[in-house]
């Protein structure tokens, strides 16, 4: 029987809900692992979890330097969705919609995937035109996409502003419907619990502050707990990446650290059943299970370690969201935080082998990681196991930008702060 | 967050517009060293604390700045013209 079911619930009420177990064991550090991976993330987490599943490796520590949770996998705006443009991007992203898809059965844990749709607006023909291309990308690589005309956006979200004297008036949009949202911190717990449960070490508030090394070759950690060796150290610490690599010697990457505020309203009655973008901002929006309504826009645009950003950008993502929705303008702001993001110089993530011998690499998530989770894990733990990485991963690699081989599927080029 | 610019004065974040690390040195443009160019292009060093930077105050007197600013506070540490020139002609020292 699996350890969460209707039965087990309806047993433990029985047993005034003594009887559970924790989710995870508390795991003192022990001095040697087959793999070390810093960051207790949720790329962290399932990258443990899928070498202990798909590759028998069970003799692994995740290193997290807080508690889980405490970092971008419980500070994002959830949206899970495969909707790019190259067919690289869209190949990977379409790998972790199918994770995602079984993900709560798989863990046995409810991680609330919600396929809600994402639809993101479209405000001139040219860029329903564009819309038109790329969701005809999507599908021939297998992903879902379908174009929507304004009448039945209306249909949809009752609330947006349709009207044809609005500034940005609504042509139409392009709507993927198996993607949507996520209950962020189930992800992390229910990693977690599925790793714990295959005999994965997952220790938290130790902190990685430097590396051991043998020559070249990286093989082992020192922490705030001490000592820890292995024979391959997985790096996973998204905006700290710089930080922590610099601690080993890479004191350059193609990487630069930014802000990205997020916000929440007060709780309002059910009122957007879907996730939607504004396409003449950068503007998203979804409504929670609580009833708040989570949202974002632009990251700060400046390199930034703090986890907290400045006014202009919220006064920029409420002007955006009171354009879409004038009647949301008296609804007051509960909550906004801010997460590091980790913006690489193409847009694209990093999964790789290296950069120094013993070391693996999974950085470069800019502020869309948390829809990667499933995929990043399964291809980074696949290439720590083999020492090669997974097909899905191999366009992914770090010496792409100096071989002319990058990522860009908005063709911003190397500036992070516009991807 | 405030910047100072040395001609205008304080002013808001908002004024300026982020140029990006200024740690990085241009190679010669006769220079045909394609790893020197690829880390000029790509390569950061995405400092952790005081970092050396570039903005421009494009909604003010439009020059470029070096400015060096921790990415763990966003204190502004200093401020000069990026093109160290200018101090003689539009520093405040100067006008006087």
């Amino acid at each position: 029987m699996a350890e969460y079911s209707a039965l087990a619930l309806l047993k433990n009420a029985f047993s005034g809900n003594t009887d559970w177990k924790p989710a995870w064991r508390k795991a003192e550090p022990k001095p040697r692992y087959d793999v070390i991976i810093v960051g207790g993330g949720g790329h962290g987490l399932s990258t443990a979890y899928y070498l202990a599943k798909e590759h028998g490796i069970t003799n692994v520590a995740v290193l997290e330097r807080g508690y889980l949770g405490s970092g971008n996998v419980g500070r994002n705006t959830v949206t899970v969705r495969s909707n790019y443009m190259l067919p690289e991007s869209i190949r990977f992203y379409e790998h972790s919609m199918k994770l995602w898809e079984n993900l709560s059965h798989d863990l046995n844990y409810n991680v609330m995937f919600s396929q809600r749709g994402v639809l993101n607006l479209g405000h001139s023909p040219a860029q329903m035109d564009e819309f038109a291309k790329r969701g005809n990308t999507m599908r021939h690589l297998g992903a879902d996409a379908e174009l929507m005309d304004s009448a039945a956006i209306k249909r949809l979200i009752p609330a947006i502003d349709d009207s044809r004297s609005a500034r940005f008036p609504i042509v139409g949009g392009l709507m993927q419907r198996r993607a949507g949202t996520a209950r962020h911190d189930a992800v992390a717990w229910g990693y977690a619990r599925g790793a714990d449960r295959r005999g994965v070490d997952i220790v938290e508030n130790c902190e990685v502050n430097g590396f051991i090394r043998e020559g070249d070759r990286i093989v082992g950690v020192t922490t705030s707990r001490g000592e820890i060796r292995a024979a391959k150290v997985g790096v996973a610490v998204a905006g700290s990446t710089g930080h922590v690599m610099r601690m080993a010697g890479v004191d350059r990457l193609p990487i630069e650290s930014h802000v990205l505020q997020a916000f929440v309203t007060e709780s309002l009655k059910p009122f957007l059943d879907t996730v939607i973008t504004f396409g003449m901002g950068h503007f998203y929006i979804n409504q929670s299970d609580k009833g708040g309504l989570v949202y974002g826009g632009d990251i700060d645009g400046y390199n930034s370690y703090a986890q907290r950003g400045n006014l202009p950008i919220v006064e920029d993502v409420m002007s955006e969201m009171v354009t879409l929705f004038p009647s949301l303008a008296p609804v007051r702001m509960l909550r906004s935080w801010g997460g590091v993001c980790d913006m690489s110089m193409d847009g694209a993530p990093i999964i790789d082998i290296g950069p120094l011998p013993g070391m693996y690499l999974n950085c470069g998530w800019c502020y869309g990681g948390f829809k990667a989770t499933p995929a990043s894990g399964f291809c980074f733990a696949h290439t720590i196991a083999r020492d090669e990485p997974h097909a899905f991963n191999a366009p992914f690699r770090l010496d792409r930008f100096h071989r002319g081989t990058v990522i860009d599927d908005k063709g911003q080029g190397a500036t992070p702060r516009l991807h | 967050m405030l910047i100072t610019c040395p001609y205008c004065g304080p002013r808001d974040v908002s004024e300026y517009t982020y140029q990006g690390d200024g740690n990085r040195t241009r190679p010669d443009p006769a220079s045909t060293d394609q790893a020197a160019w690829n880390a000029y292009v790509y390569d950061r060093v995405n400092i952790a604390g005081a970092h050396n930077e570039i903005w421009q105050h494009s909604g003010g007197c439009r020059v470029h700045l070096a400015v060096t600013r921790s990415t763990t506070t966003h204190a502004v540490e200093s401020v000069r013209f990026a093109n160290a020139r200018l101090d003689e002609t539009l520093s405040p020292e100067a006008a006087r």
